[in-house]
């Protein structure tokens, strides 16, 4: 774990709020590879945006587009926002579902002060799960930066890991498991949320037990730790 | 914090003031520390924090738990390492928070350190846990001006104590015992491997799967505000 916490702490160096911000477009070239063992990304949506504009932050509430983009993959919520905030919006940066180990690079200009960079994607199969970079800022000097995200829980649905199809908001289950792998027949892992605010996913628990157990996910192919995704950042 | 314990601190720093006085910028400087738990079903013990110099330690990994530590990690009591820590004349102030902190929420604490060499450690338990705590060993905050903010994602630590048998009797969280001064473990400080759960196959956990982790378990955000 010693390079993601080097990681975590350059990014936090980062994060120091308070320095000038040149207010030019750059150009930028973004590389996500999802790095989990049998997880789909939905549609990645990526935003450059201004200071005060966030997709989601940890420890809020999530607001309806986050639900909507954690239990069922829908980005039209979060991308009007973003758009209606003034941010440069990418609402399906790898066309479709971005399968484990795979990659997808995508071309960004952003204009004026969208100097930080976000992004979000549902984590299929799971009850409300998600990749989520909030508020990176965006490299000045040219060069490629790498970074490592991290798995979010929304908070807003119990993780009963049973694929019912239920993708609407507040609707229990996970909509589906594009690799299929992934039982039926589970009795329910968890009915309620503890932390029903934004949280780091504690992970998938799964069982081997594919007609029946407790879950519906397989623990030898669903499962994951930190980090989830790496995205390289290449300012041209 | 008690009123002796605040002036004790309050004397610390302004010799530390006295002392740097070869250095015109050194002046008393205060922060704000932000807690956040980002755990699903694993609250936070009281919360230890400590400015202090280079040279200072709460922990640090690889190396063995000291006993005010170990108390920390095994029954989420902060009072030993604030004593040791307002006993050191490396020690610029020390808070802890009152209660725990609960997943999803967050706690406030404010400390005085000094303009020039000012270094935050933390530590709290997890306490569904039998030695598991979130820390941070030595972050420098020397280079933040007023209004500067930092944020910083903390890891799980295992402080090597207490064997994980995750069982009823062993979890302060779960009405179990917290300290014990036995070592039964490797007694090295490392990142925590997780916990198992009855609902993965330890019968004999008390703990179970909405008690599973993955890190970052805190973020902790610092705010100069002096």
């Amino acid at each position: 774990m010693i390079k993601p916490i080097s990681t975590l702490l350059s990014l936090s160096a980062l994060a120091i709020s308070t320095l000038a911000l040149p207010a030019t477009a750059a150009n930028l070239d973004i590389k996500i590879t999802n790095l989990t063992n049998g997880i789909y990304f939905t549609p990645l949506m990526i935003a450059a945006h201004n200071a005060n504009t966030h997709l989601f932050q940890a420890g809020d509430v999530a607001s309806a587009n986050v639900q909507a983009m954690a239990e069922g993959g829908v980005t039209s919520g979060l991308a009007m926002f973003a758009q209606s905030m003034g941010a440069d919006v990418i609402e399906d940066a790898a066309n479709g579902l971005l399968g484990p180990t795979t990659s997808a690079t995508i071309n960004l200009t952003n204009s004026g002060s969208n100097n930080f960079l976000s992004l979000t994607a549902m984590m299929l199969p799971t009850n409300d799960g998600f990749v989520g970079l909030d508020s990176l800022q965006i490299p000045t000097a040219p060069g490629t930066y790498t970074y490592f995200l991290n798995a979010y829980d929304a908070g807003t649905e119990a993780n009963d890991e049973l694929i019912t199809g239920g993708g609407a908001i507040g609707v229990a289950g996970i909509p589906a498991d594009p690799g299929a792998d992934a039982g039926n027949g589970g009795t329910g892992v968890s009915m309620i949320d503890n932390n029903t605010h934004i949280h780091i996913h504690r992970g998938t628990l799964g069982d081997t037990d594919l007609n029946g157990g407790i879950s519906d996910l397989d623990s030898r192919i669903h499962r994951w730790l930190n980090p989830v995704a790496q995205i390289q950042i290449t300012i041209n | 914090m008690n009123i002796t314990s605040s002036i004790l601190i309050t004397m610390v720093v302004v010799t530390m003031v006295l002392a740097g006085c070869n250095d015109n910028k050194s002046t008393v400087s205060e922060y704000s520390v932000q807690i956040m738990n980002l755990t699903d079903n694993q609250p936070l013990a009281p919360v230890a924090v400590v400015l202090h110099q280079s040279g200072y330690h709460v922990f640090s990994a690889g190396t063995a738990a000291s006993p005010a530590l170990e108390l920390l990690a095994e029954s989420g009591d902060p009072v030993d390492i604030i004593a040791e820590a307002n006993n050191s004349t490396n020690v610029l102030s020390t808070a802890a928070t009152a209660t725990a902190t609960l997943p999803g929420e967050n706690s406030q604490l404010t400390l005085q350190g000094t303009d020039n060499d000012t270094v935050l450690s933390l530590a709290a338990m997890l306490v569904n846990t039998n030695d598991g705590f979130i820390g941070i060993d030595t972050l420098n905050l020397g280079d933040m001006q007023r209004g500067d903010t930092l944020t910083l994602l903390t890891n799980v630590y295992d402080a090597g104590t207490e064997a994980n048998s995750e069982t009823t009797t062993t979890i302060p969280g779960l009405g179990g015992e917290g300290f014990n001064i036995a070592r039964d473990d490797h007694d090295l400080i490392g990142i925590h491997p997780g916990v198992i759960s009855m609902d993965d196959g330890l019968n004999s956990s008390g703990l179970d799967q909405s008690h599973r982790f993955d890190n970052p378990a805190a973020r902790i955000t610092v705010t100069r505000v002096k």
